[in-house]
């Protein structure tokens, strides 16, 4: 069976022109996708049933047990941490944060080890952004800032900005220039028309020069910034303020660099600037297909997009403190659930140590490096292939993933919801 | 679920009835207002306070991609609201932005139980709705935006009216939306190019149509539709000096009503009343406006009232922001929605020490006295960007009150007597007048006593606020604190037959509905099969024709209003 406009569950590009052939539970072929995108749907590593660590060993057990003992745990804590949430649906992250406020539980996704600088900038100084068609149809300056979408995030070009052919982009690939600003070459510097080479830890004086030149302080501009000429960085500064639509996209090479969230404030006063001689936006590159879901969630639940602490009662912000990683690493949290993310693979060594010694419990289709620090591992559905539910793209566009096809196992809600369900009655 | 309600000793006040205020009782059941309560109803004596149908908003910014977003980059604004878990009651924050349930548990206890967003972009309608969802106290409704969509501009220039009700008719049925909503018309495409439009006939780049034009064909294809509500608009110019002009100009676009609805509803008209030319010699041209609505039964305009202090805007209107950003230097958000719309949002403070914010605040005010007819200038702060609508209560007073608005003159900037006619304005409005402009005039502009909003007759939905306000031992000119105090919390709110809400705190869950409208066009009229609509669609949206409309599971108790198209 040929499914068309399926929905890549893979990165915040979120492509929803998938062709997918499937027969029964197999998926045969992925037409259309990245090799990404090919990857998650073919890949077969599913964990077959609930896992229980005993002693040394791993036992199997069952869903029910598994999902009783989870609520034992949560409910046995005092500081329970609620992790991850970026590569699941909205449906389940909403239950995740009522159960959180229900424990007094931190709630936090992975924006803490991803965009969450980018995300303090933007509670300092706004976000001058827009949909992804409105680069598509306009933009004919596109930079790429710390970012390298040719591997992380593959059909960008080719669906949003450089190379697809827009409403007033007739030609894509002559009329748009191409900005790359980089530590390194990479294969989206290799198609810039103008590669900016700035070395670690740099950009933000870049980003200053550029402010200059576009405020008409160019002459303060010295020879180089960063190891950026200033002949490169007035070339620069003059193909951003000749754009009819500039956009910027940013990726974790400015967000986590040497001045994480000011390097991100750095950047959206730069789009501000340039608004007032021309059109410029500046968009995060989000990296899992629905990070920003759970941003969103959050925010509208308890009023912020992540590390949201309900141990007062009220709910409580802080980066910082109130963040996965400074939690762990001061060795707070006494039990932790995981859910749709992989910290184990992503947290400094002294917070994966902290995980694999209070009882972690992990919701997740496979087996990753996590699962060696839980206690219990509980494989849910594939959000996007055998379950569906909302998800939103990096630009914030809302879209509901589709379920190609039923297996045997429960989605996030099913399992979350019992849990939920085991916590309230408990709480009374 | 009980047997039922008996509401005794109401002071009821029911416009769209004809009861100005009689002392009775009210029968409900099965989430209707009937005419005898069932033997074993649950009995409320309400001991002579002030009974209304449920409060309607008919125009707030709550749920939706721009709402959340001026949550997300606003801790300050979270900080400066929270109630912790309380019974039912969930977590909330925010002020000026509150939390879905926040807005929710607010509304609620001030006896409100139907909202309409005040906009909607179709490519994000989905977020308004699972936000709609987590707003589970106040039956729903959203403004969908049309002001820079390129198929209806495309079908302006061609002069082809029907089309262009086609293209609502589908994109209303695919995104559950209730009503077209035009923000600052052309200006939104335009400043996809950074820029704006100045005046109604100021043509759009590219598109080469005018404001006057879209809106003219806008209204013809709202009355093709027959859609229960009007053409509902934010007119250009917002918040510029000397902009009343684009505003009367704009009013004499509308034609004739053909049935007991006006033909265009203008939305936070506060916003749209300043004489002078710079923020040096702004002034209220509140009388100019008023006249005109005066003259014209088939305008109906909300107020769009400031309330001194700090809040947020948060308009589709991006020019705007823009401009607004260019004043304070504070922080600025933007997001413009591809072949759609636009965005934006900034944090404000309007201060009794600025004259221009002075003359705002009297402006919205004045028109609500100035207005002949309650019916046709409706309550409103254009919720948050006014104020956040926790404000109504002082706003009503302020209504009410003559001495009231006294003694806040001695409050506010000394030079605002010169540019403002308010303190001149003897008027004070009464309970009637404030049960129009809060829920009866909102019922009838959006079309909606069809399924019984907005009034108390046998049949219609059991939407009830009772107030702690005995109209009869009350005298609102001097007791406005009591006025106030008393519209701030309600002693019962009552939604679909059910109390939701007493002194001040929810009681239950919440269930409520989103209300949408689909008009039945002819097959020829349906865009979802026509080849030029689709082609460009699959062309030029992000978004796959197939993956766009709204599905039902968003709408878990939706209720739609269905329309026969006179295609």
């Amino acid at each position: 069976m040929r499914i068309e406009d399926v929905v890549c569950p893979f990165c915040g590009c979120l492509c929803d022109d998938l062709v997918v052939s499937v027969e029964g539970t197999k998926v045969l072929s992925v037409e259309n996708g990245c090799t990404l995108a090919t990857e998650k749907f073919t890949g077969d590593h599913r964990l077959a049933h609930p896992i229980r660590r005993t002693g040394g060993a791993w036992e199997k057990t069952t869903y029910d047990d598994a999902i009783r003992e989870t609520a034992e745990i949560l409910l046995d804590a005092e500081r329970p941490l609620l992790y991850g949430w970026s590569g699941t649906f909205v449906e389940a992250q909403t239950l995740g944060v009522h159960m959180a406020e229900l424990l007094g539980a931190v709630i936090d996704n992975t924006s803490t080890v991803c965009h969450g600088p980018s995300i303090m900038a933007i509670q300092e100084v706004g976000h001058p952004g827009c949909t992804l068609g409105q680069v598509k149809n306009r933009a004919d300056v596109i930079v790429y800032w710390g970012a390298n979408p040719i591997e992380a995030h593959p059909r960008h070009m080719s669906r949003y900005t450089t190379f697809t052919d827009g409403f007033f982009v007739k030609s894509a690939f002559r009329e748009r220039k191409v900005i790359v600003v980089d530590i390194r070459e990479t294969d989206s510097s290799e198609i810039a028309d103008e590669f900016v080479k700035v070395t670690p830890g740099g950009d933000y004086a870049v980003l200053t020069a550029l402010r200059m030149i576009v405020r008409g302080k160019g002459d303060l501009v010295p020879a180089t910034v960063s190891g950026v000429t200033r002949e490169q960085l007035f070339r620069v500064a003059e193909i951003c303020l000749s754009a009819r639509f500039g956009a910027i996209f940013f990726g974790l090479g400015l967000t986590m660099s040497r001045g994480k969230s000011k390097n991100i404030r750095n950047a959206i006063e730069l789009t501000e600037e340039l608004n007032r001689h021309t059109k410029f936006t500046i968009s995060p590159m989000r990296g899992h297909w629905n990070v920003y879901g759970s941003n969103e969630v959050f925010t509208w639940i308890t009023g912020y997009p992540y590390a949201v602490d309900f141990s007062r009662g009220i709910a409580f912000y802080n980066p910082g403190e109130t963040t996965s990683v400074d939690l762990l690493r001061r060795k707070e949290c006494d039990a932790c659930l995981v859910v749709a993310s992989d910290p184990g693979a992503h947290f400094p060594r002294a917070c994966a140590e902290h995980l694999a010694s209070i009882p972690t419990v992990q919701i997740d289709p496979h087996v990753n490096a996590t699962t060696h620090l839980s206690r219990i591992q509980i494989p849910v559905a594939v959000t996007g292939i055998d379950a569906e539910g909302t998800a939103y793209r990096m630009d914030g566009v809302p879209i509901r993933t589709r379920k190609l096809f039923s297996t045997g196992y429960p989605d996030d809600v099913a399992v979350l919801g019992r849990v939920y369900s085991l916590v309230k009655e408990a709480k009374g | 679920m009980t047997q039922g309600i008996l509401i005794k000793n109401a002071y009821v006040i029911d416009p769209l009835s004809g009861i100005r205020g009689e002392i009775m009782d009210i029968a409900i059941r099965d989430g209707r207002i009937v005419e005898d309560a069932l033997p074993g109803s649950e009995v409320i004596d309400a001991g002579g306070c002030l009974t209304l149908p449920g409060g309607i908003d008919s125009h707030s910014h709550v749920c939706g991609t721009k709402v959340n977003f001026g949550r997300y980059m606003s801790p300050e604004d979270m900080r400066a609201g929270r109630t912790s878990r309380k019974g039912v009651m969930h977590v909330t924050s925010g002020y000026s932005v509150p939390t879905t349930f926040g807005n929710s548990y607010r509304y609620s206890t001030m006896g409100y139980t139907t909202v309409l967003e005040g906009a909607m972009a179709p490519l994000e309608a989905r977020h308004t709705h699972e936000e709609f969802t987590a707003t589970p106290h106040q039956d729903m409704l959203a403004n969908t935006l049309f002001d820079g969509n390129w198929s209806v501009m495309e079908a302006v220039r061609e002069k082809d009216v029907k089309r262009a009700a086609a293209i609502v008719a589908w994109t209303l049925a695919a995104v559950k939306g209730f009503a077209i909503k035009l923000t600052n018309p052309g200006g939104t495409e335009a400043w996809g190019w950074g820029k704006d439009v100045s005046h109604i006939h100021d043509p759009v780049p590219y598109f080469e149509v005018t404001p006057a034009e879209i809106i003219s064909t806008m209204i013809q294809a709202n009355e093709i539709l027959r859609l229960p509500h009007s053409v509902h608009l934010h007119c250009n110019n917002l918040g510029v000096p000397g902009n009343f002009r684009t505003t009367l100009e704009t009013m004499d676009l509308a034609p004739p009503a053909g049935g007991d609805r006006q033909t265009l509803y203008l939305t936070h008209v506060q916003f749209h009343s300043y004489g002078g030319t710079t923020w040096r010699d702004i002034s209220s041209k509140s009388e100019e406006i008023a006249r005109s609505l005066n003259s014209k039964p088939q305008v109906v305009i909300d107020m769009g009232q400031i309330m001194f202090g700090r809040t947020t805007t948060m308009t589709a209107d991006g020019p705007m922001e823009f401009k607004l950003y260019m004043l304070h230097h504070n922080k600025w958000s933007n997001h413009d929605v591809e072949l759609e719309t636009g965005s934006g949002i900034i944090p404000v403070y309007y201060s009794r020490k600025s004259l221009v914010n002075c003359v705002m605040w009297a402006i919205g005010l004045e028109l609500a006295l100035l207005a002949k007819n309650p019916w046709q200038c409706l309550l409103s702060t254009d919720n948050p960007n006014g104020a956040p609508f926790v404000k109504y209560p002082e706003i009503i007073a302020l209504l009410m009150s003559r001495r009231m608005r006294e003694n806040e003159r001695e409050e506010i900037d000394p030079r605002t007597e010169h540019y403002v006619p308010l303190f001149a304005l003897d008027r004070e409005l009464d309970w009637y007048d404030i049960a129009v402009m809060t829920r009866a005039g909102q019922a009838k502009a959006m079309g909606i006593t069809r399924i019984g909003k907005g009034h108390l007759s046998p049949g219609a939905q059991a939407d009830v606020a009772i107030y702690p306000l005995k109209p009869d031992n009350l005298d609102p000119s001097v007791d406005y604190q009591q006025v106030m105090a008393g519209f701030s919390r309600t002693l019962y709110t009552i939604k679909r037959g059910r109390v939701v809400a007493r002194d001040g705190d929810v009681v239950v869950e919440g269930a409520n509905s989103t209300i949408w409208t689909r008009s039945r066009v002819p097959p020829e009229y349906d865009m979802g099969s026509d080849p030029e609509f689709t082609r460009k669609f699959d062309q030029y949206y992000t978004v796959r024709l197939r993956n766009y409309p709204v599905q039902d599971v968003y709408l878990p108790r939706g209720v739609c209003i269905e329309t026969e198209a006179a295609l």
